[in-house]
């Protein structure tokens, strides 16, 4: 398929653009595959790309059971950041935000990933150590953070609520200039077609629905499609991976839960940065049709059913209108669920499982869609060399049985509290 | 809003209450000394996407802990009873 390029602008432009071709092929399943990944969001697109481009493993299909990025990665809030404290979190997503910032040319699709800066704002002294703690880790581990007291962030963002009437009101903040947003339909669209333009086979409306075991191996996956065999298989299947492991007999540190998003009717450009409330949950940013899209918590009780309830959606508006009061003028113009595979410990879990050749990604919680890249690469490496990399050593499967547990927020097993 | 049907106060908001979680983990003898028994018990969770047996503490209500079966792909609540009752599956529910 053609480079997309200026010059394939001005030709297509010219000849009234009747002449694109598709972007992807759309393959028949072939009788198996040398690694079959159940999940063609961006973690599992992002993987079938870097196991043919990085480990030369080019017999691969994506399956699908919708269409591609129909589940989180078109339901998420589009923000990419890499402010952890805990060396392994903070390693992982800083790889991750390095390919984000050479994604688009690495794609040669325009993902418009956006560096416009994640500021978490701190609303009392104790939140302002814990900032300036969070921001020293990160910069001894070579990412980038910044502690503003409240007169810079007045001066960086002034439509915040500075009232002295505040319940809550604002000390600073810890900026992380790097971070920003990128186009998450986009982000499916550019890694599906790199990985088809590598030989990957894209499979959609392609529901597993078993397996064929033999031993402690899977030889196939029995699907709506068929039977495809598999040498390796890889689950990016976010929060449907329980019900996926519940097929195999497999339990996981993992629960279900739906989070709810919402987008603004658009408006002229108003918010510069993803501001993130820090006596709340809030986290707020604007796109580029001029939506403001933000989130709040979990509905908090364990869901499939990719829908919230009202009175989540009345907490969010609140922690919104607290932090940015114009916001009370608003109307929504869409809100959704999305289901999050939430671990125990509020980190993700990319790694090898108990059956031999069965590979897991997942345990997201609230934050599958900046890892996308970094998720898709070390997945990858997993799976071509059946051992994590370094990067997602920490991120395996039996560190909650090792008592290797990565609570970023010291928070407990309480999927709730992440 | 999901009504739930408290065995003390009768049917309420759920924003009445709070979500705890799943309710078949049974905690391990405190003299268990077996870290597998101790890791299922805090970890590992069934998850199903369908019926689960949950518990909700009615905060804003009679203050008690509430065992409820509720069929977490749809939201629907098949039943409610106090923590030690048996709440059987309604016949219509099939296991998934």
């Amino acid at each position: 398929m053609a480079e997309y390029s200026v010059f394939s602008l001005i030709q297509n432009a010219l000849t009234g653009h009747k002449n694109w071709q598709r972007a992807w092929r759309d393959p028949e399943p072939k009788p198996s595959y040398d690694v079959v990944i159940v999940g063609g969001g961006g973690h599992g697109l992002a993987t079938a790309f870097y196991l043919a481009k990085v480990h030369g493993i080019r017999n691969v299909a994506v399956l699908e059971k919708g269409w591609l990025g129909g589940g989180n990665t078109g339901r998420n809030t589009t923000i990419v950041r890499s402010n952890y404290m805990l060396d392994d979190n903070a390693h992982f997503y800083e790889k991750s935000m390095k390919l984000w910032e050479n994604l688009s040319h690495e794609l040669n699709f325009n993902v418009m990933f956006s560096q416009r800066g994640v500021l978490n704002l701190a609303h009392s002294d104790g939140q302002m150590d814990r900032f300036a703690r969070r921001g020293n880790s990160m910069r001894l581990n070579g990412i980038d953070a910044e502690l503003l007291d409240r007169k810079e962030v007045k001066r960086m963002i002034p439509y915040l609520n500075y009232s002295d009437e505040a319940r809550f009101p604002i000390y600073g903040g810890l900026l992380q200039p790097r971070g920003g947003t990128a186009r998450h339909d986009a982000v499916a669209w550019g890694l599906a077609r790199g990985a088809d333009r590598l030989g990957v086979d894209i499979i959609q409306n392609c529901e597993v629905t078993g397996f064929k075991r033999t031993g402690n191996r899977i030889e196939a996956v029995e699907t709506s499609r068929g039977t495809i065999g598999c040498g390796k298989i890889g689950f990016a299947v976010a929060g449907n991976t329980g019900y996926l492991a519940s097929k195999l007999g497999m339990k996981l540190p993992i629960e279900s839960h739906v989070l709810q998003a919402f987008v603004s009717e658009p408006l002229k450009p108003l918010i510069d940065h993803v501001v993130t409330y820090g006596a709340g949950h809030f986290y707020l940013s604007q796109s580029d049709k001029g939506g403001l899209v933000f989130g709040g918590d979990l509905d908090m009780y364990n869901s499939y059913a990719q829908r919230g309830n009202m009175e989540t959606i009345d907490h969010v508006m609140r922690g919104g209108i607290a932090m940015v009061p114009s916001l009370s003028r608003l109307r929504l113009l869409r809100h959704w669920g999305g289901i999050m595979d939430m671990s125990m410990d509020g980190s993700p879990i990319i790694g090898k499982s108990p059956i031999d050749n069965l590979y897991l990604n997942c345990g997201w919680c609230y934050g599958g869609f900046k890892a996308t890249p970094g998720s898709g690469w070390v997945f990858a490496h997993t799976i071509a060399e059946d051992e994590p990399h370094p990067l997602n050593a920490g991120l395996r499967l039996d560190r909650f049985e090792r008592g290797h547990i990565l609570d970023e927020e010291a928070t407990g097993p309480v999927p709730g509290h992440h | 809003m999901l009504y739930i049907d408290c065995p003390y106060c009768g049917k309420r908001a759920h924003e009445e209450f709070t979500y705890i979680g799943d309710a078949t983990k049974k905690r391990p003898d405190g003299a268990e000394k077996n870290d597998p028994a101790w890791v299922d018990y805090v970890y590992t969770r069934d998850n199903p996407r369908g019926p689960h047996l949950e518990l909700w503490h009615h905060g804003l209500g009679c203050r008690e802990v509430v065992k409820v079966l509720r069929n977490i792909l749809t939201h629907e609540i098949l039943g409610a009873g106090r923590p030690a009752d048996e709440i059987p599956l309604p016949e219509t529910e099939t296991k998934p």
